[in-house]
């Protein structure tokens, strides 16, 4: 200070402070004691409302786990090696037919398919640049989407336009004489599986693969 | 820093100045003056509880800058346009339904082409929306290009900003209710663009689409968000707008320079 006077530091007993009423060893004062409560029971009643409204918006749609189940699609012999057939899935219950989507199915090619998962090749048709539904053309043996020109080649890797990744899959098992499609996983460039399977969009080879953690609603499969 | 002298109240306009009789006219009261006593006592028992009179002044009887012209109207027509989206709104969720197993489609239908005047507001609020997108970014445009964004009205635009960002979400979440394919995959392709975002993206999506996959709650979270709350939070967002810009007053346009007293002016040579 200019004119050289020093504050000395305040003593924490309020009794030193001069506060009125002040009790002999009280550190802090009544009437502070009471605006602190006041205040933290104000911000317990605010989070007892807030924070399970926004668990309940929040949390079942982020964090729930899907119930994992099979759809029969028909047997080993109707899917050929050198083609794609067209099967219906149902992904979302309960919401007719916006919850359905194609899939495209065929045999295991020993020719073409290098990492051999399973016995059936079963191809999403969520186009990975933002999810518009590519369809198979036979004549060229690619699959194309219609909205921003994604192309993909016969295994579903990509070969022009926007898309990020190669087309999404989806598990297959055989039961009892049938086909049987399971839940939908991602591959990255090499056709590597990603169980978590990721939206459209979101890259899975190099650092893509950190920046878009999987989730935490991955169905387990056995 | 020094205190800088009060400004004095803003006074009435001479319109709502009571006019003393003139002389010689008669003093008698005829039922039109009654009628007109009778509201002032009306309005009068209000102000003398609410004091409403003085925030009314403050906010309609402003000192506005020389050279205010036709774009200083844009602020208003935006909340105009905003107003009539409310009131449009808040009608056709009457016959609205979002129910994604077909409901919501055939709501719609069925207001448009069945309900009396359906066709027409629901016509006022499908283009509204456009008409405010563009009036948005008309007015940002002038509040750019006046400067009117500089200190002290940073705030104002950053308020702005945000409001801007609330409308496109307006913009977003009520695309998908009619619940046509071009809603379907239009917001398909919006939620995937979220996604795009690092690290928060996929778990904004899936907060959007209340899971995974598109789903039944997907249309219902979308209607929710649409006319609860965005809504809300634009409306409380447009009286802090409204109060920085009573309180800051508004800015002269760059064109007009600011007089300076004879005495301060510097001698030109």
């Amino acid at each position: 200070m200019a004119n050289g006077h020093r504050k000395t530091p305040k003593s924490k007993y309020t009794v030193d402070r001069k506060i009125p009423g002040a009790f002999e060893g009280e550190t802090v004062s009544r009437r502070r004691f009471m605006t602190l409560t006041a205040h933290g029971a104000g911000a317990v009643a605010a989070s007892a409302f807030a924070l399970p409204a926004l668990g309940f918006a929040a949390g079942s749609a982020i964090f729930e786990r899907p119930e994992v189940f099979w759809e029969r699609i028909g047997k080993p012999e109707d899917f050929p090696t050198e083609t794609y057939i067209p099967v219906v899935r149902t992904e979302t219950k309960g919401v007719g037919e916006i919850g359905k989507t194609t899939v495209y199915v065929r045999a295991y090619n020993e020719d073409i398919d290098v990492p051999k998962y399973q016995d059936f090749v079963a191809i999403s048709t969520r186009c990975m640049h933002l999810g518009c539904p590519v369809r198979y053309v036979d004549a060229s043996k690619k699959f194309i989407c219609p909205c921003h020109g994604g192309v993909y080649d016969f295994e579903g890797k990509v070969d022009g336009g926007p898309p990020v990744r190669p087309l999404d899959r989806f598990y297959v098992r055989v039961r009892d004489g049938f086909v049987e499609l399971g839940p939908r996983y991602s591959v990255n460039g090499e056709l590597k599986r990603f169980p978590s399977y990721r939206d459209p969009g979101q890259d899975l080879d190099g650092i893509g693969q950190y920046l878009y953690p999987g989730r935490f609603s991955t169905p387990k499969i056995d | 820093m020094p205190k800088l002298p009060k400004l004095p109240a803003p006074p009435l306009p001479n319109a709502l100045l009571p006019t003393p009789p003139r002389p010689g006219e008669s003093t008698k009261r005829g039922p039109v003056d009654q009628a007109k006593e009778a509201g002032i006592t009306a309005v009068d028992w209000v102000d003398e509880r609410t004091s409403l009179s003085g925030g009314l002044r403050w906010m309609m009887f402003r000192k506005v800058p020389k050279g205010t012209n036709w774009f200083y109207t844009l602020g208003s027509a935006t909340m105009f346009a905003f107003l009539s989206q409310a009131m449009t709104g808040v009608f056709l969720a009457m016959y609205y339904r979002p129910d994604a197993t077909g409901g919501a489609y055939e709501s719609v239908r069925y207001l448009t082409n069945e309900v009396f005047m359906g066709e027409f507001v629901r016509g006022m609020h499908r283009w509204g929306s456009s008409v405010m997108v563009i009036l948005v970014f008309l007015h940002m445009a002038r509040t750019f290009f006046f400067g009117a964004y500089k200190y002290p009205r940073e705030l104002n635009w950053v308020i702005g900003v945000v409001l801007l960002i609330l409308t496109m979400t307006m913009s977003f979440t009520g695309y998908l209710l009619p619940f046509d394919q071009r809603s379907y995959w239009a917001t398909i392709v919006g939620v995937n663009i979220n996604g795009t975002g690092p690290h928060v993206g996929p778990f904004l999506s899936d907060f959007l689409r209340g899971g995974a996959e598109f789903g039944a709650t997907t249309l219902s979270r979308f209607y929710a968000i649409h006319m609860m709350l965005v809504p809300g939070a634009i409306g409380a967002l447009i009286g802090a707008h409204l109060y920085l810009v009573a309180r800051l007053g508004t800015t002269a346009p760059p064109w007009l320079k600011a007089d300076t007293s004879e005495e301060l002016r510097e001698e030109r040579v």
